[in-house]
This record gives C-alpha cells, sequence and structure tokens, in this order.
C-alpha cells in the first residue's frame, strides 16, 4: 500500500470483466493506471497492470529451509552432542527419527514466515486501518480503478472520458 | 453465452449478485443475536461450566478421580483427544486439499469446517493437558534447557512428534483461516455502522484494501498455505496413530494405522462438518449457499472414507488370524467376542454399515438422514477410538492383571468440557464472523450460479478474450456482449 498523496481520478466499474477488458484499453490509449481495488482476485488482472510477479514464493523457500535446518541442528546437537543417549538400541543421531519433527518445523516456519513478509510487502497491520481509501465499495460489490493525476500527462477531461467508454459507471475526483 | 455442465448442477442457487452475497452473509453478523443463538449459547456456556467444574476438581484432586486402573491406563483422556483430533482434520482438509484439486464447491463450507479444525483441536488439546494430571508441567513435553542437568526431550519418541505436529496444526489452520477472514473482515468492517465495530474489525482486517496487487500476493500465499497443509493434516493423524503404533502392545503394533487414522479422522470430520453445517444453514438461511449438491458431496467422502475404515478393520482382523502371533490374535478375538463386545460391535455398525447406506442418492440428498448418519458416524469413530485402547490395554500379557474400566462422573464431565468448550466457540463465530468466505463465494459465482443475474450474465466466455499479456484479442467487441 503506497502512501497516497495528490489528485487522484477513481473510476468505479460494476463488473469484473468490464474492469478486466478496460484495463488493457487504458493502457493502451496511454493512461497510466495506479491500481484497481476489487472484491474479490480477478485473474490475470496483475498481469493486466503490468504489476511484476509476486517473489513471495522465494521467501517462503528460504523460511522453509530455515526451518528445516533449525530443526535438524537442534535434534542433533540435543540428542547426540549435549546428552548423547542410546534409546532403542539405535544410534544417538538417528536421523530418519528426526524425520517428523524436521517436516513439522519446517511447514512451521514457511507458513508463519511467509505470511508475515505477506504483511510486511502489503504494508498491512493493524494500524493500516487508518490510511485512506479510494472507494469503500470495493470491498461489497465494485471494482475500483486509482490513476493517479500526478504520474499522468493526459487531461483530466480525456482519462475520464477514456474511463467512461471502457465501461465505469461512475468517475469521481479524490483528493489526498 | 454462460454454459453450465450439465451433469454438475449450480454451486450457488438463487441467481445471486456480489451485493446480494456481501448482503446475506453480513446480516447476521450485522443484526442483533438472535433468540435461538442467545438460547443456544446460554445451554453451551452452561454446559461449559459444568465442565469447567469437573476439569478444576480433575486438576485439584488428582487423575484418581477417573476410573483409570493399573491394567487400563489410557482410557476416555486419549479416546477424547483421538476422537478430536480426527474431527479437526476436515476443515483443513476441506480448505487446502480441496483447494489443490480446484474444487470449487469447497468455497461455501471452508470458513466454517476451518473454524470447526481449530475448536476441535482445542478441545483435543485440553485431554492432552488433563491427561498429564499436573498440566502447570506441560512445559516438559519442549525442549528447554532446565535445571535437572541438560537432558532434553527425546525426540526419538512419538510422544514428542506429537507435541510439535498438533502444535504446528493448530497454529498453521489458524493462520490459513485468519488469511482467508481477512477480505470479509474488511468487507464487514467497511459495511459497518458502530464505531466500536468499525474500530475492530478495521484492526484485524489489517487495513485490507482488495488491490490487485495484494490479491496477487494473497492468492499465491493461499496457494503455497495449502500445498503445505496438505502434507501437514496426513502428517498428524499419521502421528497421532504412531503413538500406538510404535508401541509392542497387541492390538497397537500395526502398521496399517497411518493411513487407517487418516483415513478415520476425515470420515469423522465430514460427518462434524455436516452437522453444523445442516443447522448452520437452516439458522442463517443460507440454504442458496450451502446447497444439497454441498452436502451430497460431502456424503459422498463420507461414503468413501467409511468405506477406507471398514476395509481397514477387516485388513486388521485378517492379518491377526493370519500373523500366527496368539497375542494379536487374541487381541481382536477378544475385542469382537470379549466383555466389550457392545463397543466393538457399536463401531462395526456405525462405521462400517451405515455410510453405504450413501449409495442411494434418495438418502444422500435427504437432509435428516444425512443430519441422522452424521451423528452416527461420529459415535461410531468415538468408538472406535474406545475400542482400540481400552480393549487393548484392559486384558495384557499377564491373566492376573485384567481388568475392567468403567468411567466415572468426571471422565464423563471432562468429555462433557470438550463440548462446552467447542459449542461456545463455534457459536462465537458463527455470530461475529462470516460464516461463508463472501470473496471466494463472489469469485465462483459467476461460473456456477443457477440463473445468472442480468448484471454479470453472458460475460463467462470473455476471460478467453485476453490473452497472457493483458492485450485484449483482435476481435473481441464489448457490444456482442
Amino acid at each position: 500500500m503506497a502512501e497516497l498523496t495528490g489528485k487522484y481520478l477513481v473510476g468505479v466499474y460494476d463488473d469484473d470483466d468490464t474492469v478486466l477488458h478496460a484495463v488493457p484499453k487504458l493502457r493502451k490509449s496511454g493512461v497510466k493506471i495506479e491500481e484497481v481495488y476489487s472484491p474479490f482476485p480477478i485473474h490475470g488482472l496483475d498481469e493486466a497492470l503490468g504489476h511484476p510477479r509476486t517473489r513471495i514464493g522465494i521467501a517462503a523457500f528460504m523460511f522453509g529451509v530455515t526451518g528445516c535446518c533449525c530443526a535438524l541442528t537442534l535434534m542433533i546437537w540435543t540428542m547426540g552432542i549435549d546428552w548423547p543417549m542410546i534409546i532403542g538400541g539405535k544410534d544417538p543421531i538417528s536421523i530418519p527419527n528426526y524425520i517428523p519433527i524436521t517436516f513439522e518445523l519446517t511447514v512451521l516456519f514457511t507458513a508463519f514466515g511467509m505470511v508475515t513478509t505477506f504483511f510486511i510487502s502489503n504494508g498491512m497491520g493493524p494500524a493500516s486501518h487508518f490510511h485512506p481509501r479510494f472507494d469503500f465499495r470495493s470491498t461489497d460489490n465494485k471494482f475500483v480503478m486509482a490513476i493517479n493525476m500526478g504520474s499522468n500527462a493526459m487531461s483530466e477531461d480525456e482519462i475520464s472520458r477514456a474511463l467512461r467508454d471502457s465501461g465505469a459507471e461512475e468517475v469521481n475526483i479524490k483528493q489526498f | 453465452m454462460h454454459v453450465t455442465s450439465p451433469v454438475r448442477e449450480p454451486l450457488i442457487q438463487g441467481g445471486k449478485t456480489y451485493a446480494d452475497v456481501t448482503e446475506d452473509i453480513c446480516r447476521h453478523v450485522e443484526g442483533a443475536p438472535t433468540k435461538e443463538w442467545k438460547i443456544a449459547f446460554g445451554i453451551s456456556l452452561l454446559v461449559l461450566g459444568y465442565g469447567s467444574y469437573c476439569l478444576a476438581w480433575t486438576w485439584w484432586e488428582g487423575l484418581g478421580v477417573w476410573g483409570l486402573n493399573k491394567t487400563v491406563g489410557w482410557a476416555w483422556d486419549i479416546t477424547n483427544f483421538v476422537w478430536w483430533v480426527g474431527i479437526g482434520h476436515a476443515g483443513t482438509l476441506i480448505s487446502a486439499i480441496l483447494l489443490l484439486f480446484r474444487q470449487k464447491w469447497r468455497t461455501s463450507i471452508n470458513r466454517a469446517a476451518e473454524a470447526m479444525t481449530i475448536f476441535a483441536v482445542l478441545a483435543a488439546a485440553s485431554f492432552i493437558l488433563m491427561h498429564m494430571g499436573r498440566p502447570w508441567m506441560a512445559y516438559w513435553a519442549l525442549p528447554l534447557p532446565n535445571a535437572f542437568g541438560s537432558l532434553w526431550v527425546n525426540f526419538n519418541s512419538p510422544l514428542v512428534w506429537d507435541v510439535f505436529a498438533i502444535s504446528t496444526y493448530f497454529s498453521v489452520s489458524l493462520v490459513f483461516w485468519y488469511i482467508g477472514l481477512i477480505p470479509d473482515l474488511a468487507t464487514i468492517r467497511d459495511r459497518a455502522t458502530s464505531k466500536v465495530s468499525k474500530l475492530m474489525y478495521g484492526l484485524f482486517a489489517m487495513g485490507w484494501d482488495g488491490s490487485a496487487k495484494t490479491w496477487a500476493r494473497y492468492e499465491y500465499v493461499s496457494l503455497i498455505l495449502a500445498g503445505l497443509s496438505t502434507p501437514l493434516v496426513l502428517s498428524v493423524h499419521t502421528i497421532v496413530s504412531m503413538d500406538f503404533a510404535t508401541s509392542v502392545i497387541p492390538g497397537w503394533h500395526t502398521t496399517i494405522f497411518p493411513p487407517y487414522f487418516v483415513a478415520g479422522a476425515i470420515f469423522s470430520g465430514f460427518a462434524m462438518v455436516q452437522n453444523l453445517m445442516l443447522i448452520t444453514r437452516v439458522v442463517y438461511r443460507l440454504e442458496d449457499y450451502i446447497t444439497l449438491e454441498h452436502i451430497e458431496t460431502m456424503n459422498k467422502v463420507i461414503t468413501l472414507t467409511g468405506s477406507v475404515v471398514g476395509v481397514a478393520y477387516i485388513t486388521e482382523f485378517f492379518i491377526a488370524w493370519y500373523s500366527g502371533v496368539e497375542y494379536e490374535y487374541y487381541a481382536f478375538f477378544n475385542r469382537m467376542t470379549g466383555p466389550y463386545w457392545w463397543a466393538y460391535w457399536a463401531m462395526m455398525t456405525c462405521n462400517v454399515i451405515s455410510p453405504q447406506l450413501f449409495w442411494s442418492r434418495k438418502l444422500r440428498r435427504s437432509i435428516t438422514f444425512t443430519f441422522f448418519i452424521s451423528v452416527i458416524v461420529n459415535i461410531g469413530m468415538w468408538f472406535e477410538r474406545f475400542v482400540i485402547i481400552v480393549t487393548s490395554l484392559h486384558r495384557d500379557y499377564l491373566p492376573s492383571s485384567w481388568a475392567m474400566f468403567s468411567p466415572t462422573r468426571y471422565d464423563i464431565g471432562d468429555y462433557i468440557f470438550s463440548f462446552g468448550l467447542f459449542f461456545t466457540l463455534f457459536l462465537l463465530f458463527s455470530k461475529y464472523l462470516p460464516v461463508i468466505n463472501m470473496a471466494e463465494v463472489k469469485a465462483v459465482i459467476r461460473s456456477t450460479s443457477a440463473d445468472l443475474p442480468k448484471k454479470i450474465a453472458g460475460v463467462a466466455k470473455a476471460r478467453h478474450d485476453v490473452n497472457k499479456m493483458g492485450q485484449p484479442v483482435p476481435n473481441y467487441n464489448k457490444e456482442q456482449e
């Protein structure tokens, strides 16, 4: 969630397919779209907007590797080095017995690490509740397109017309 | 043109628009608690109160208040624990495995099923604490540096694996559930009229705005969480079964246990989901979202897993005879014809015969019958654990120490506690949180709705008119719609 400053044109659509088709059309005619807000995920919208593919998977993998290493280190050190014990006639360091806990901790680290990364990369947190929003209906049934006037060369009228042509049912101005 | 394959019925009935979905599902969250809810909540608080009294006495006085003896050292405590953990498998199965399989029908039931999972695991965990006798020593199960020399927990023991498995399962399920709730909490936040609910839902919604970037990350996170939770679900009951299978008690020492326990867990979990959903859909008038189709699909899963469980029982029995181990053979013969024969046959009737009745389409689609069978299945699955635990223990190698187990009022009272806890939490959830995932239902409504509303009709095919780069395919024409 970027900091919102300046003047925005806000196009409100009432259908997900309309907005999905409006995005490439508007971008082709030279309008720079900052973001589209929707009540549910629209497949292909982030690609259409030109957002780069999320790298959260890489983070998840790194957390998983960390969890796996931590679990193995903990068990090998406690069972084999700090206080070696022979249990059931097995070697103090018996890796097959450590697999269940290694798996569980890998999952635990991945899940929590990934979700924390998710919140941080979206700038989400309890305090974000107080951030300004474009249109509160975007979590109900409206699809809201935000265009930052500061980064667009076209005039307000031109963009407004383009938005209406692409199917927007309302075009509002929002000043932050 | 919208085309629905004729073999599948639409998932959402009643021609709902996006706004209808929000309205229908937020209604009970925003309204004052109904009379029925207050009565149900009052009853479950009373049950919880009585259970808490029994639990307090158990902890104050010690485990001697239970009916355990030197021969039967595990009975209702571990039976209840395994039963609740098993029930707690359905939620994550529905949300994770069915997500990977792209089963869209899960969207109407996954929220409530996941909530059920979390509460069931809490109920199960309460028995772990109870059976320790001294719950304030529970931290001894964790690998902490301690004052007794640096003696660590035994990582070769399935009981320690269980500590890790259950706590990981609980926390990952909670995270998965919460991530799924955030967009819906944001919906409620944006509709809220009172300052308090705006703030409360707002803080938990974490400033969710539903931008395309956030949704893309959200979907990716959901997918990976589903991929992680799938083996996790299977691992949890596998490890629970190893608590028994790695011991050398005849009747427990069986390699068939992991798959058999996992199938049983899904079986009982789906039965509990059925029970809760059949009530929820009527009370909150969600019949358009949780349709007969959903009920029938879940009944099919019950039949499948019930059959797996049935095959496991028979295999276990056959192997007990075929192995030629007389103790193993006796353990199973004793289950069937010994003093606990009634528990064994209750288990066989409830778990093996009753789900087979769902081969009839008419019975599968009957709400009363489904509810009845779901209760029966849960009773049967409780008896399964009772049979495995008590009948394997009560006659050990030394006939002079053979004994019977009979529960005291505290065994029963502590079981009642878990029901009080479970239903109190579930009722709180069903009042203050949306019982159906609105965002996911909205995402599938277009392709699966029965009578498409005018506003969003006729555009289902248009998805394919945008190529990978987000450019419209040249012959696309808005007016054609």
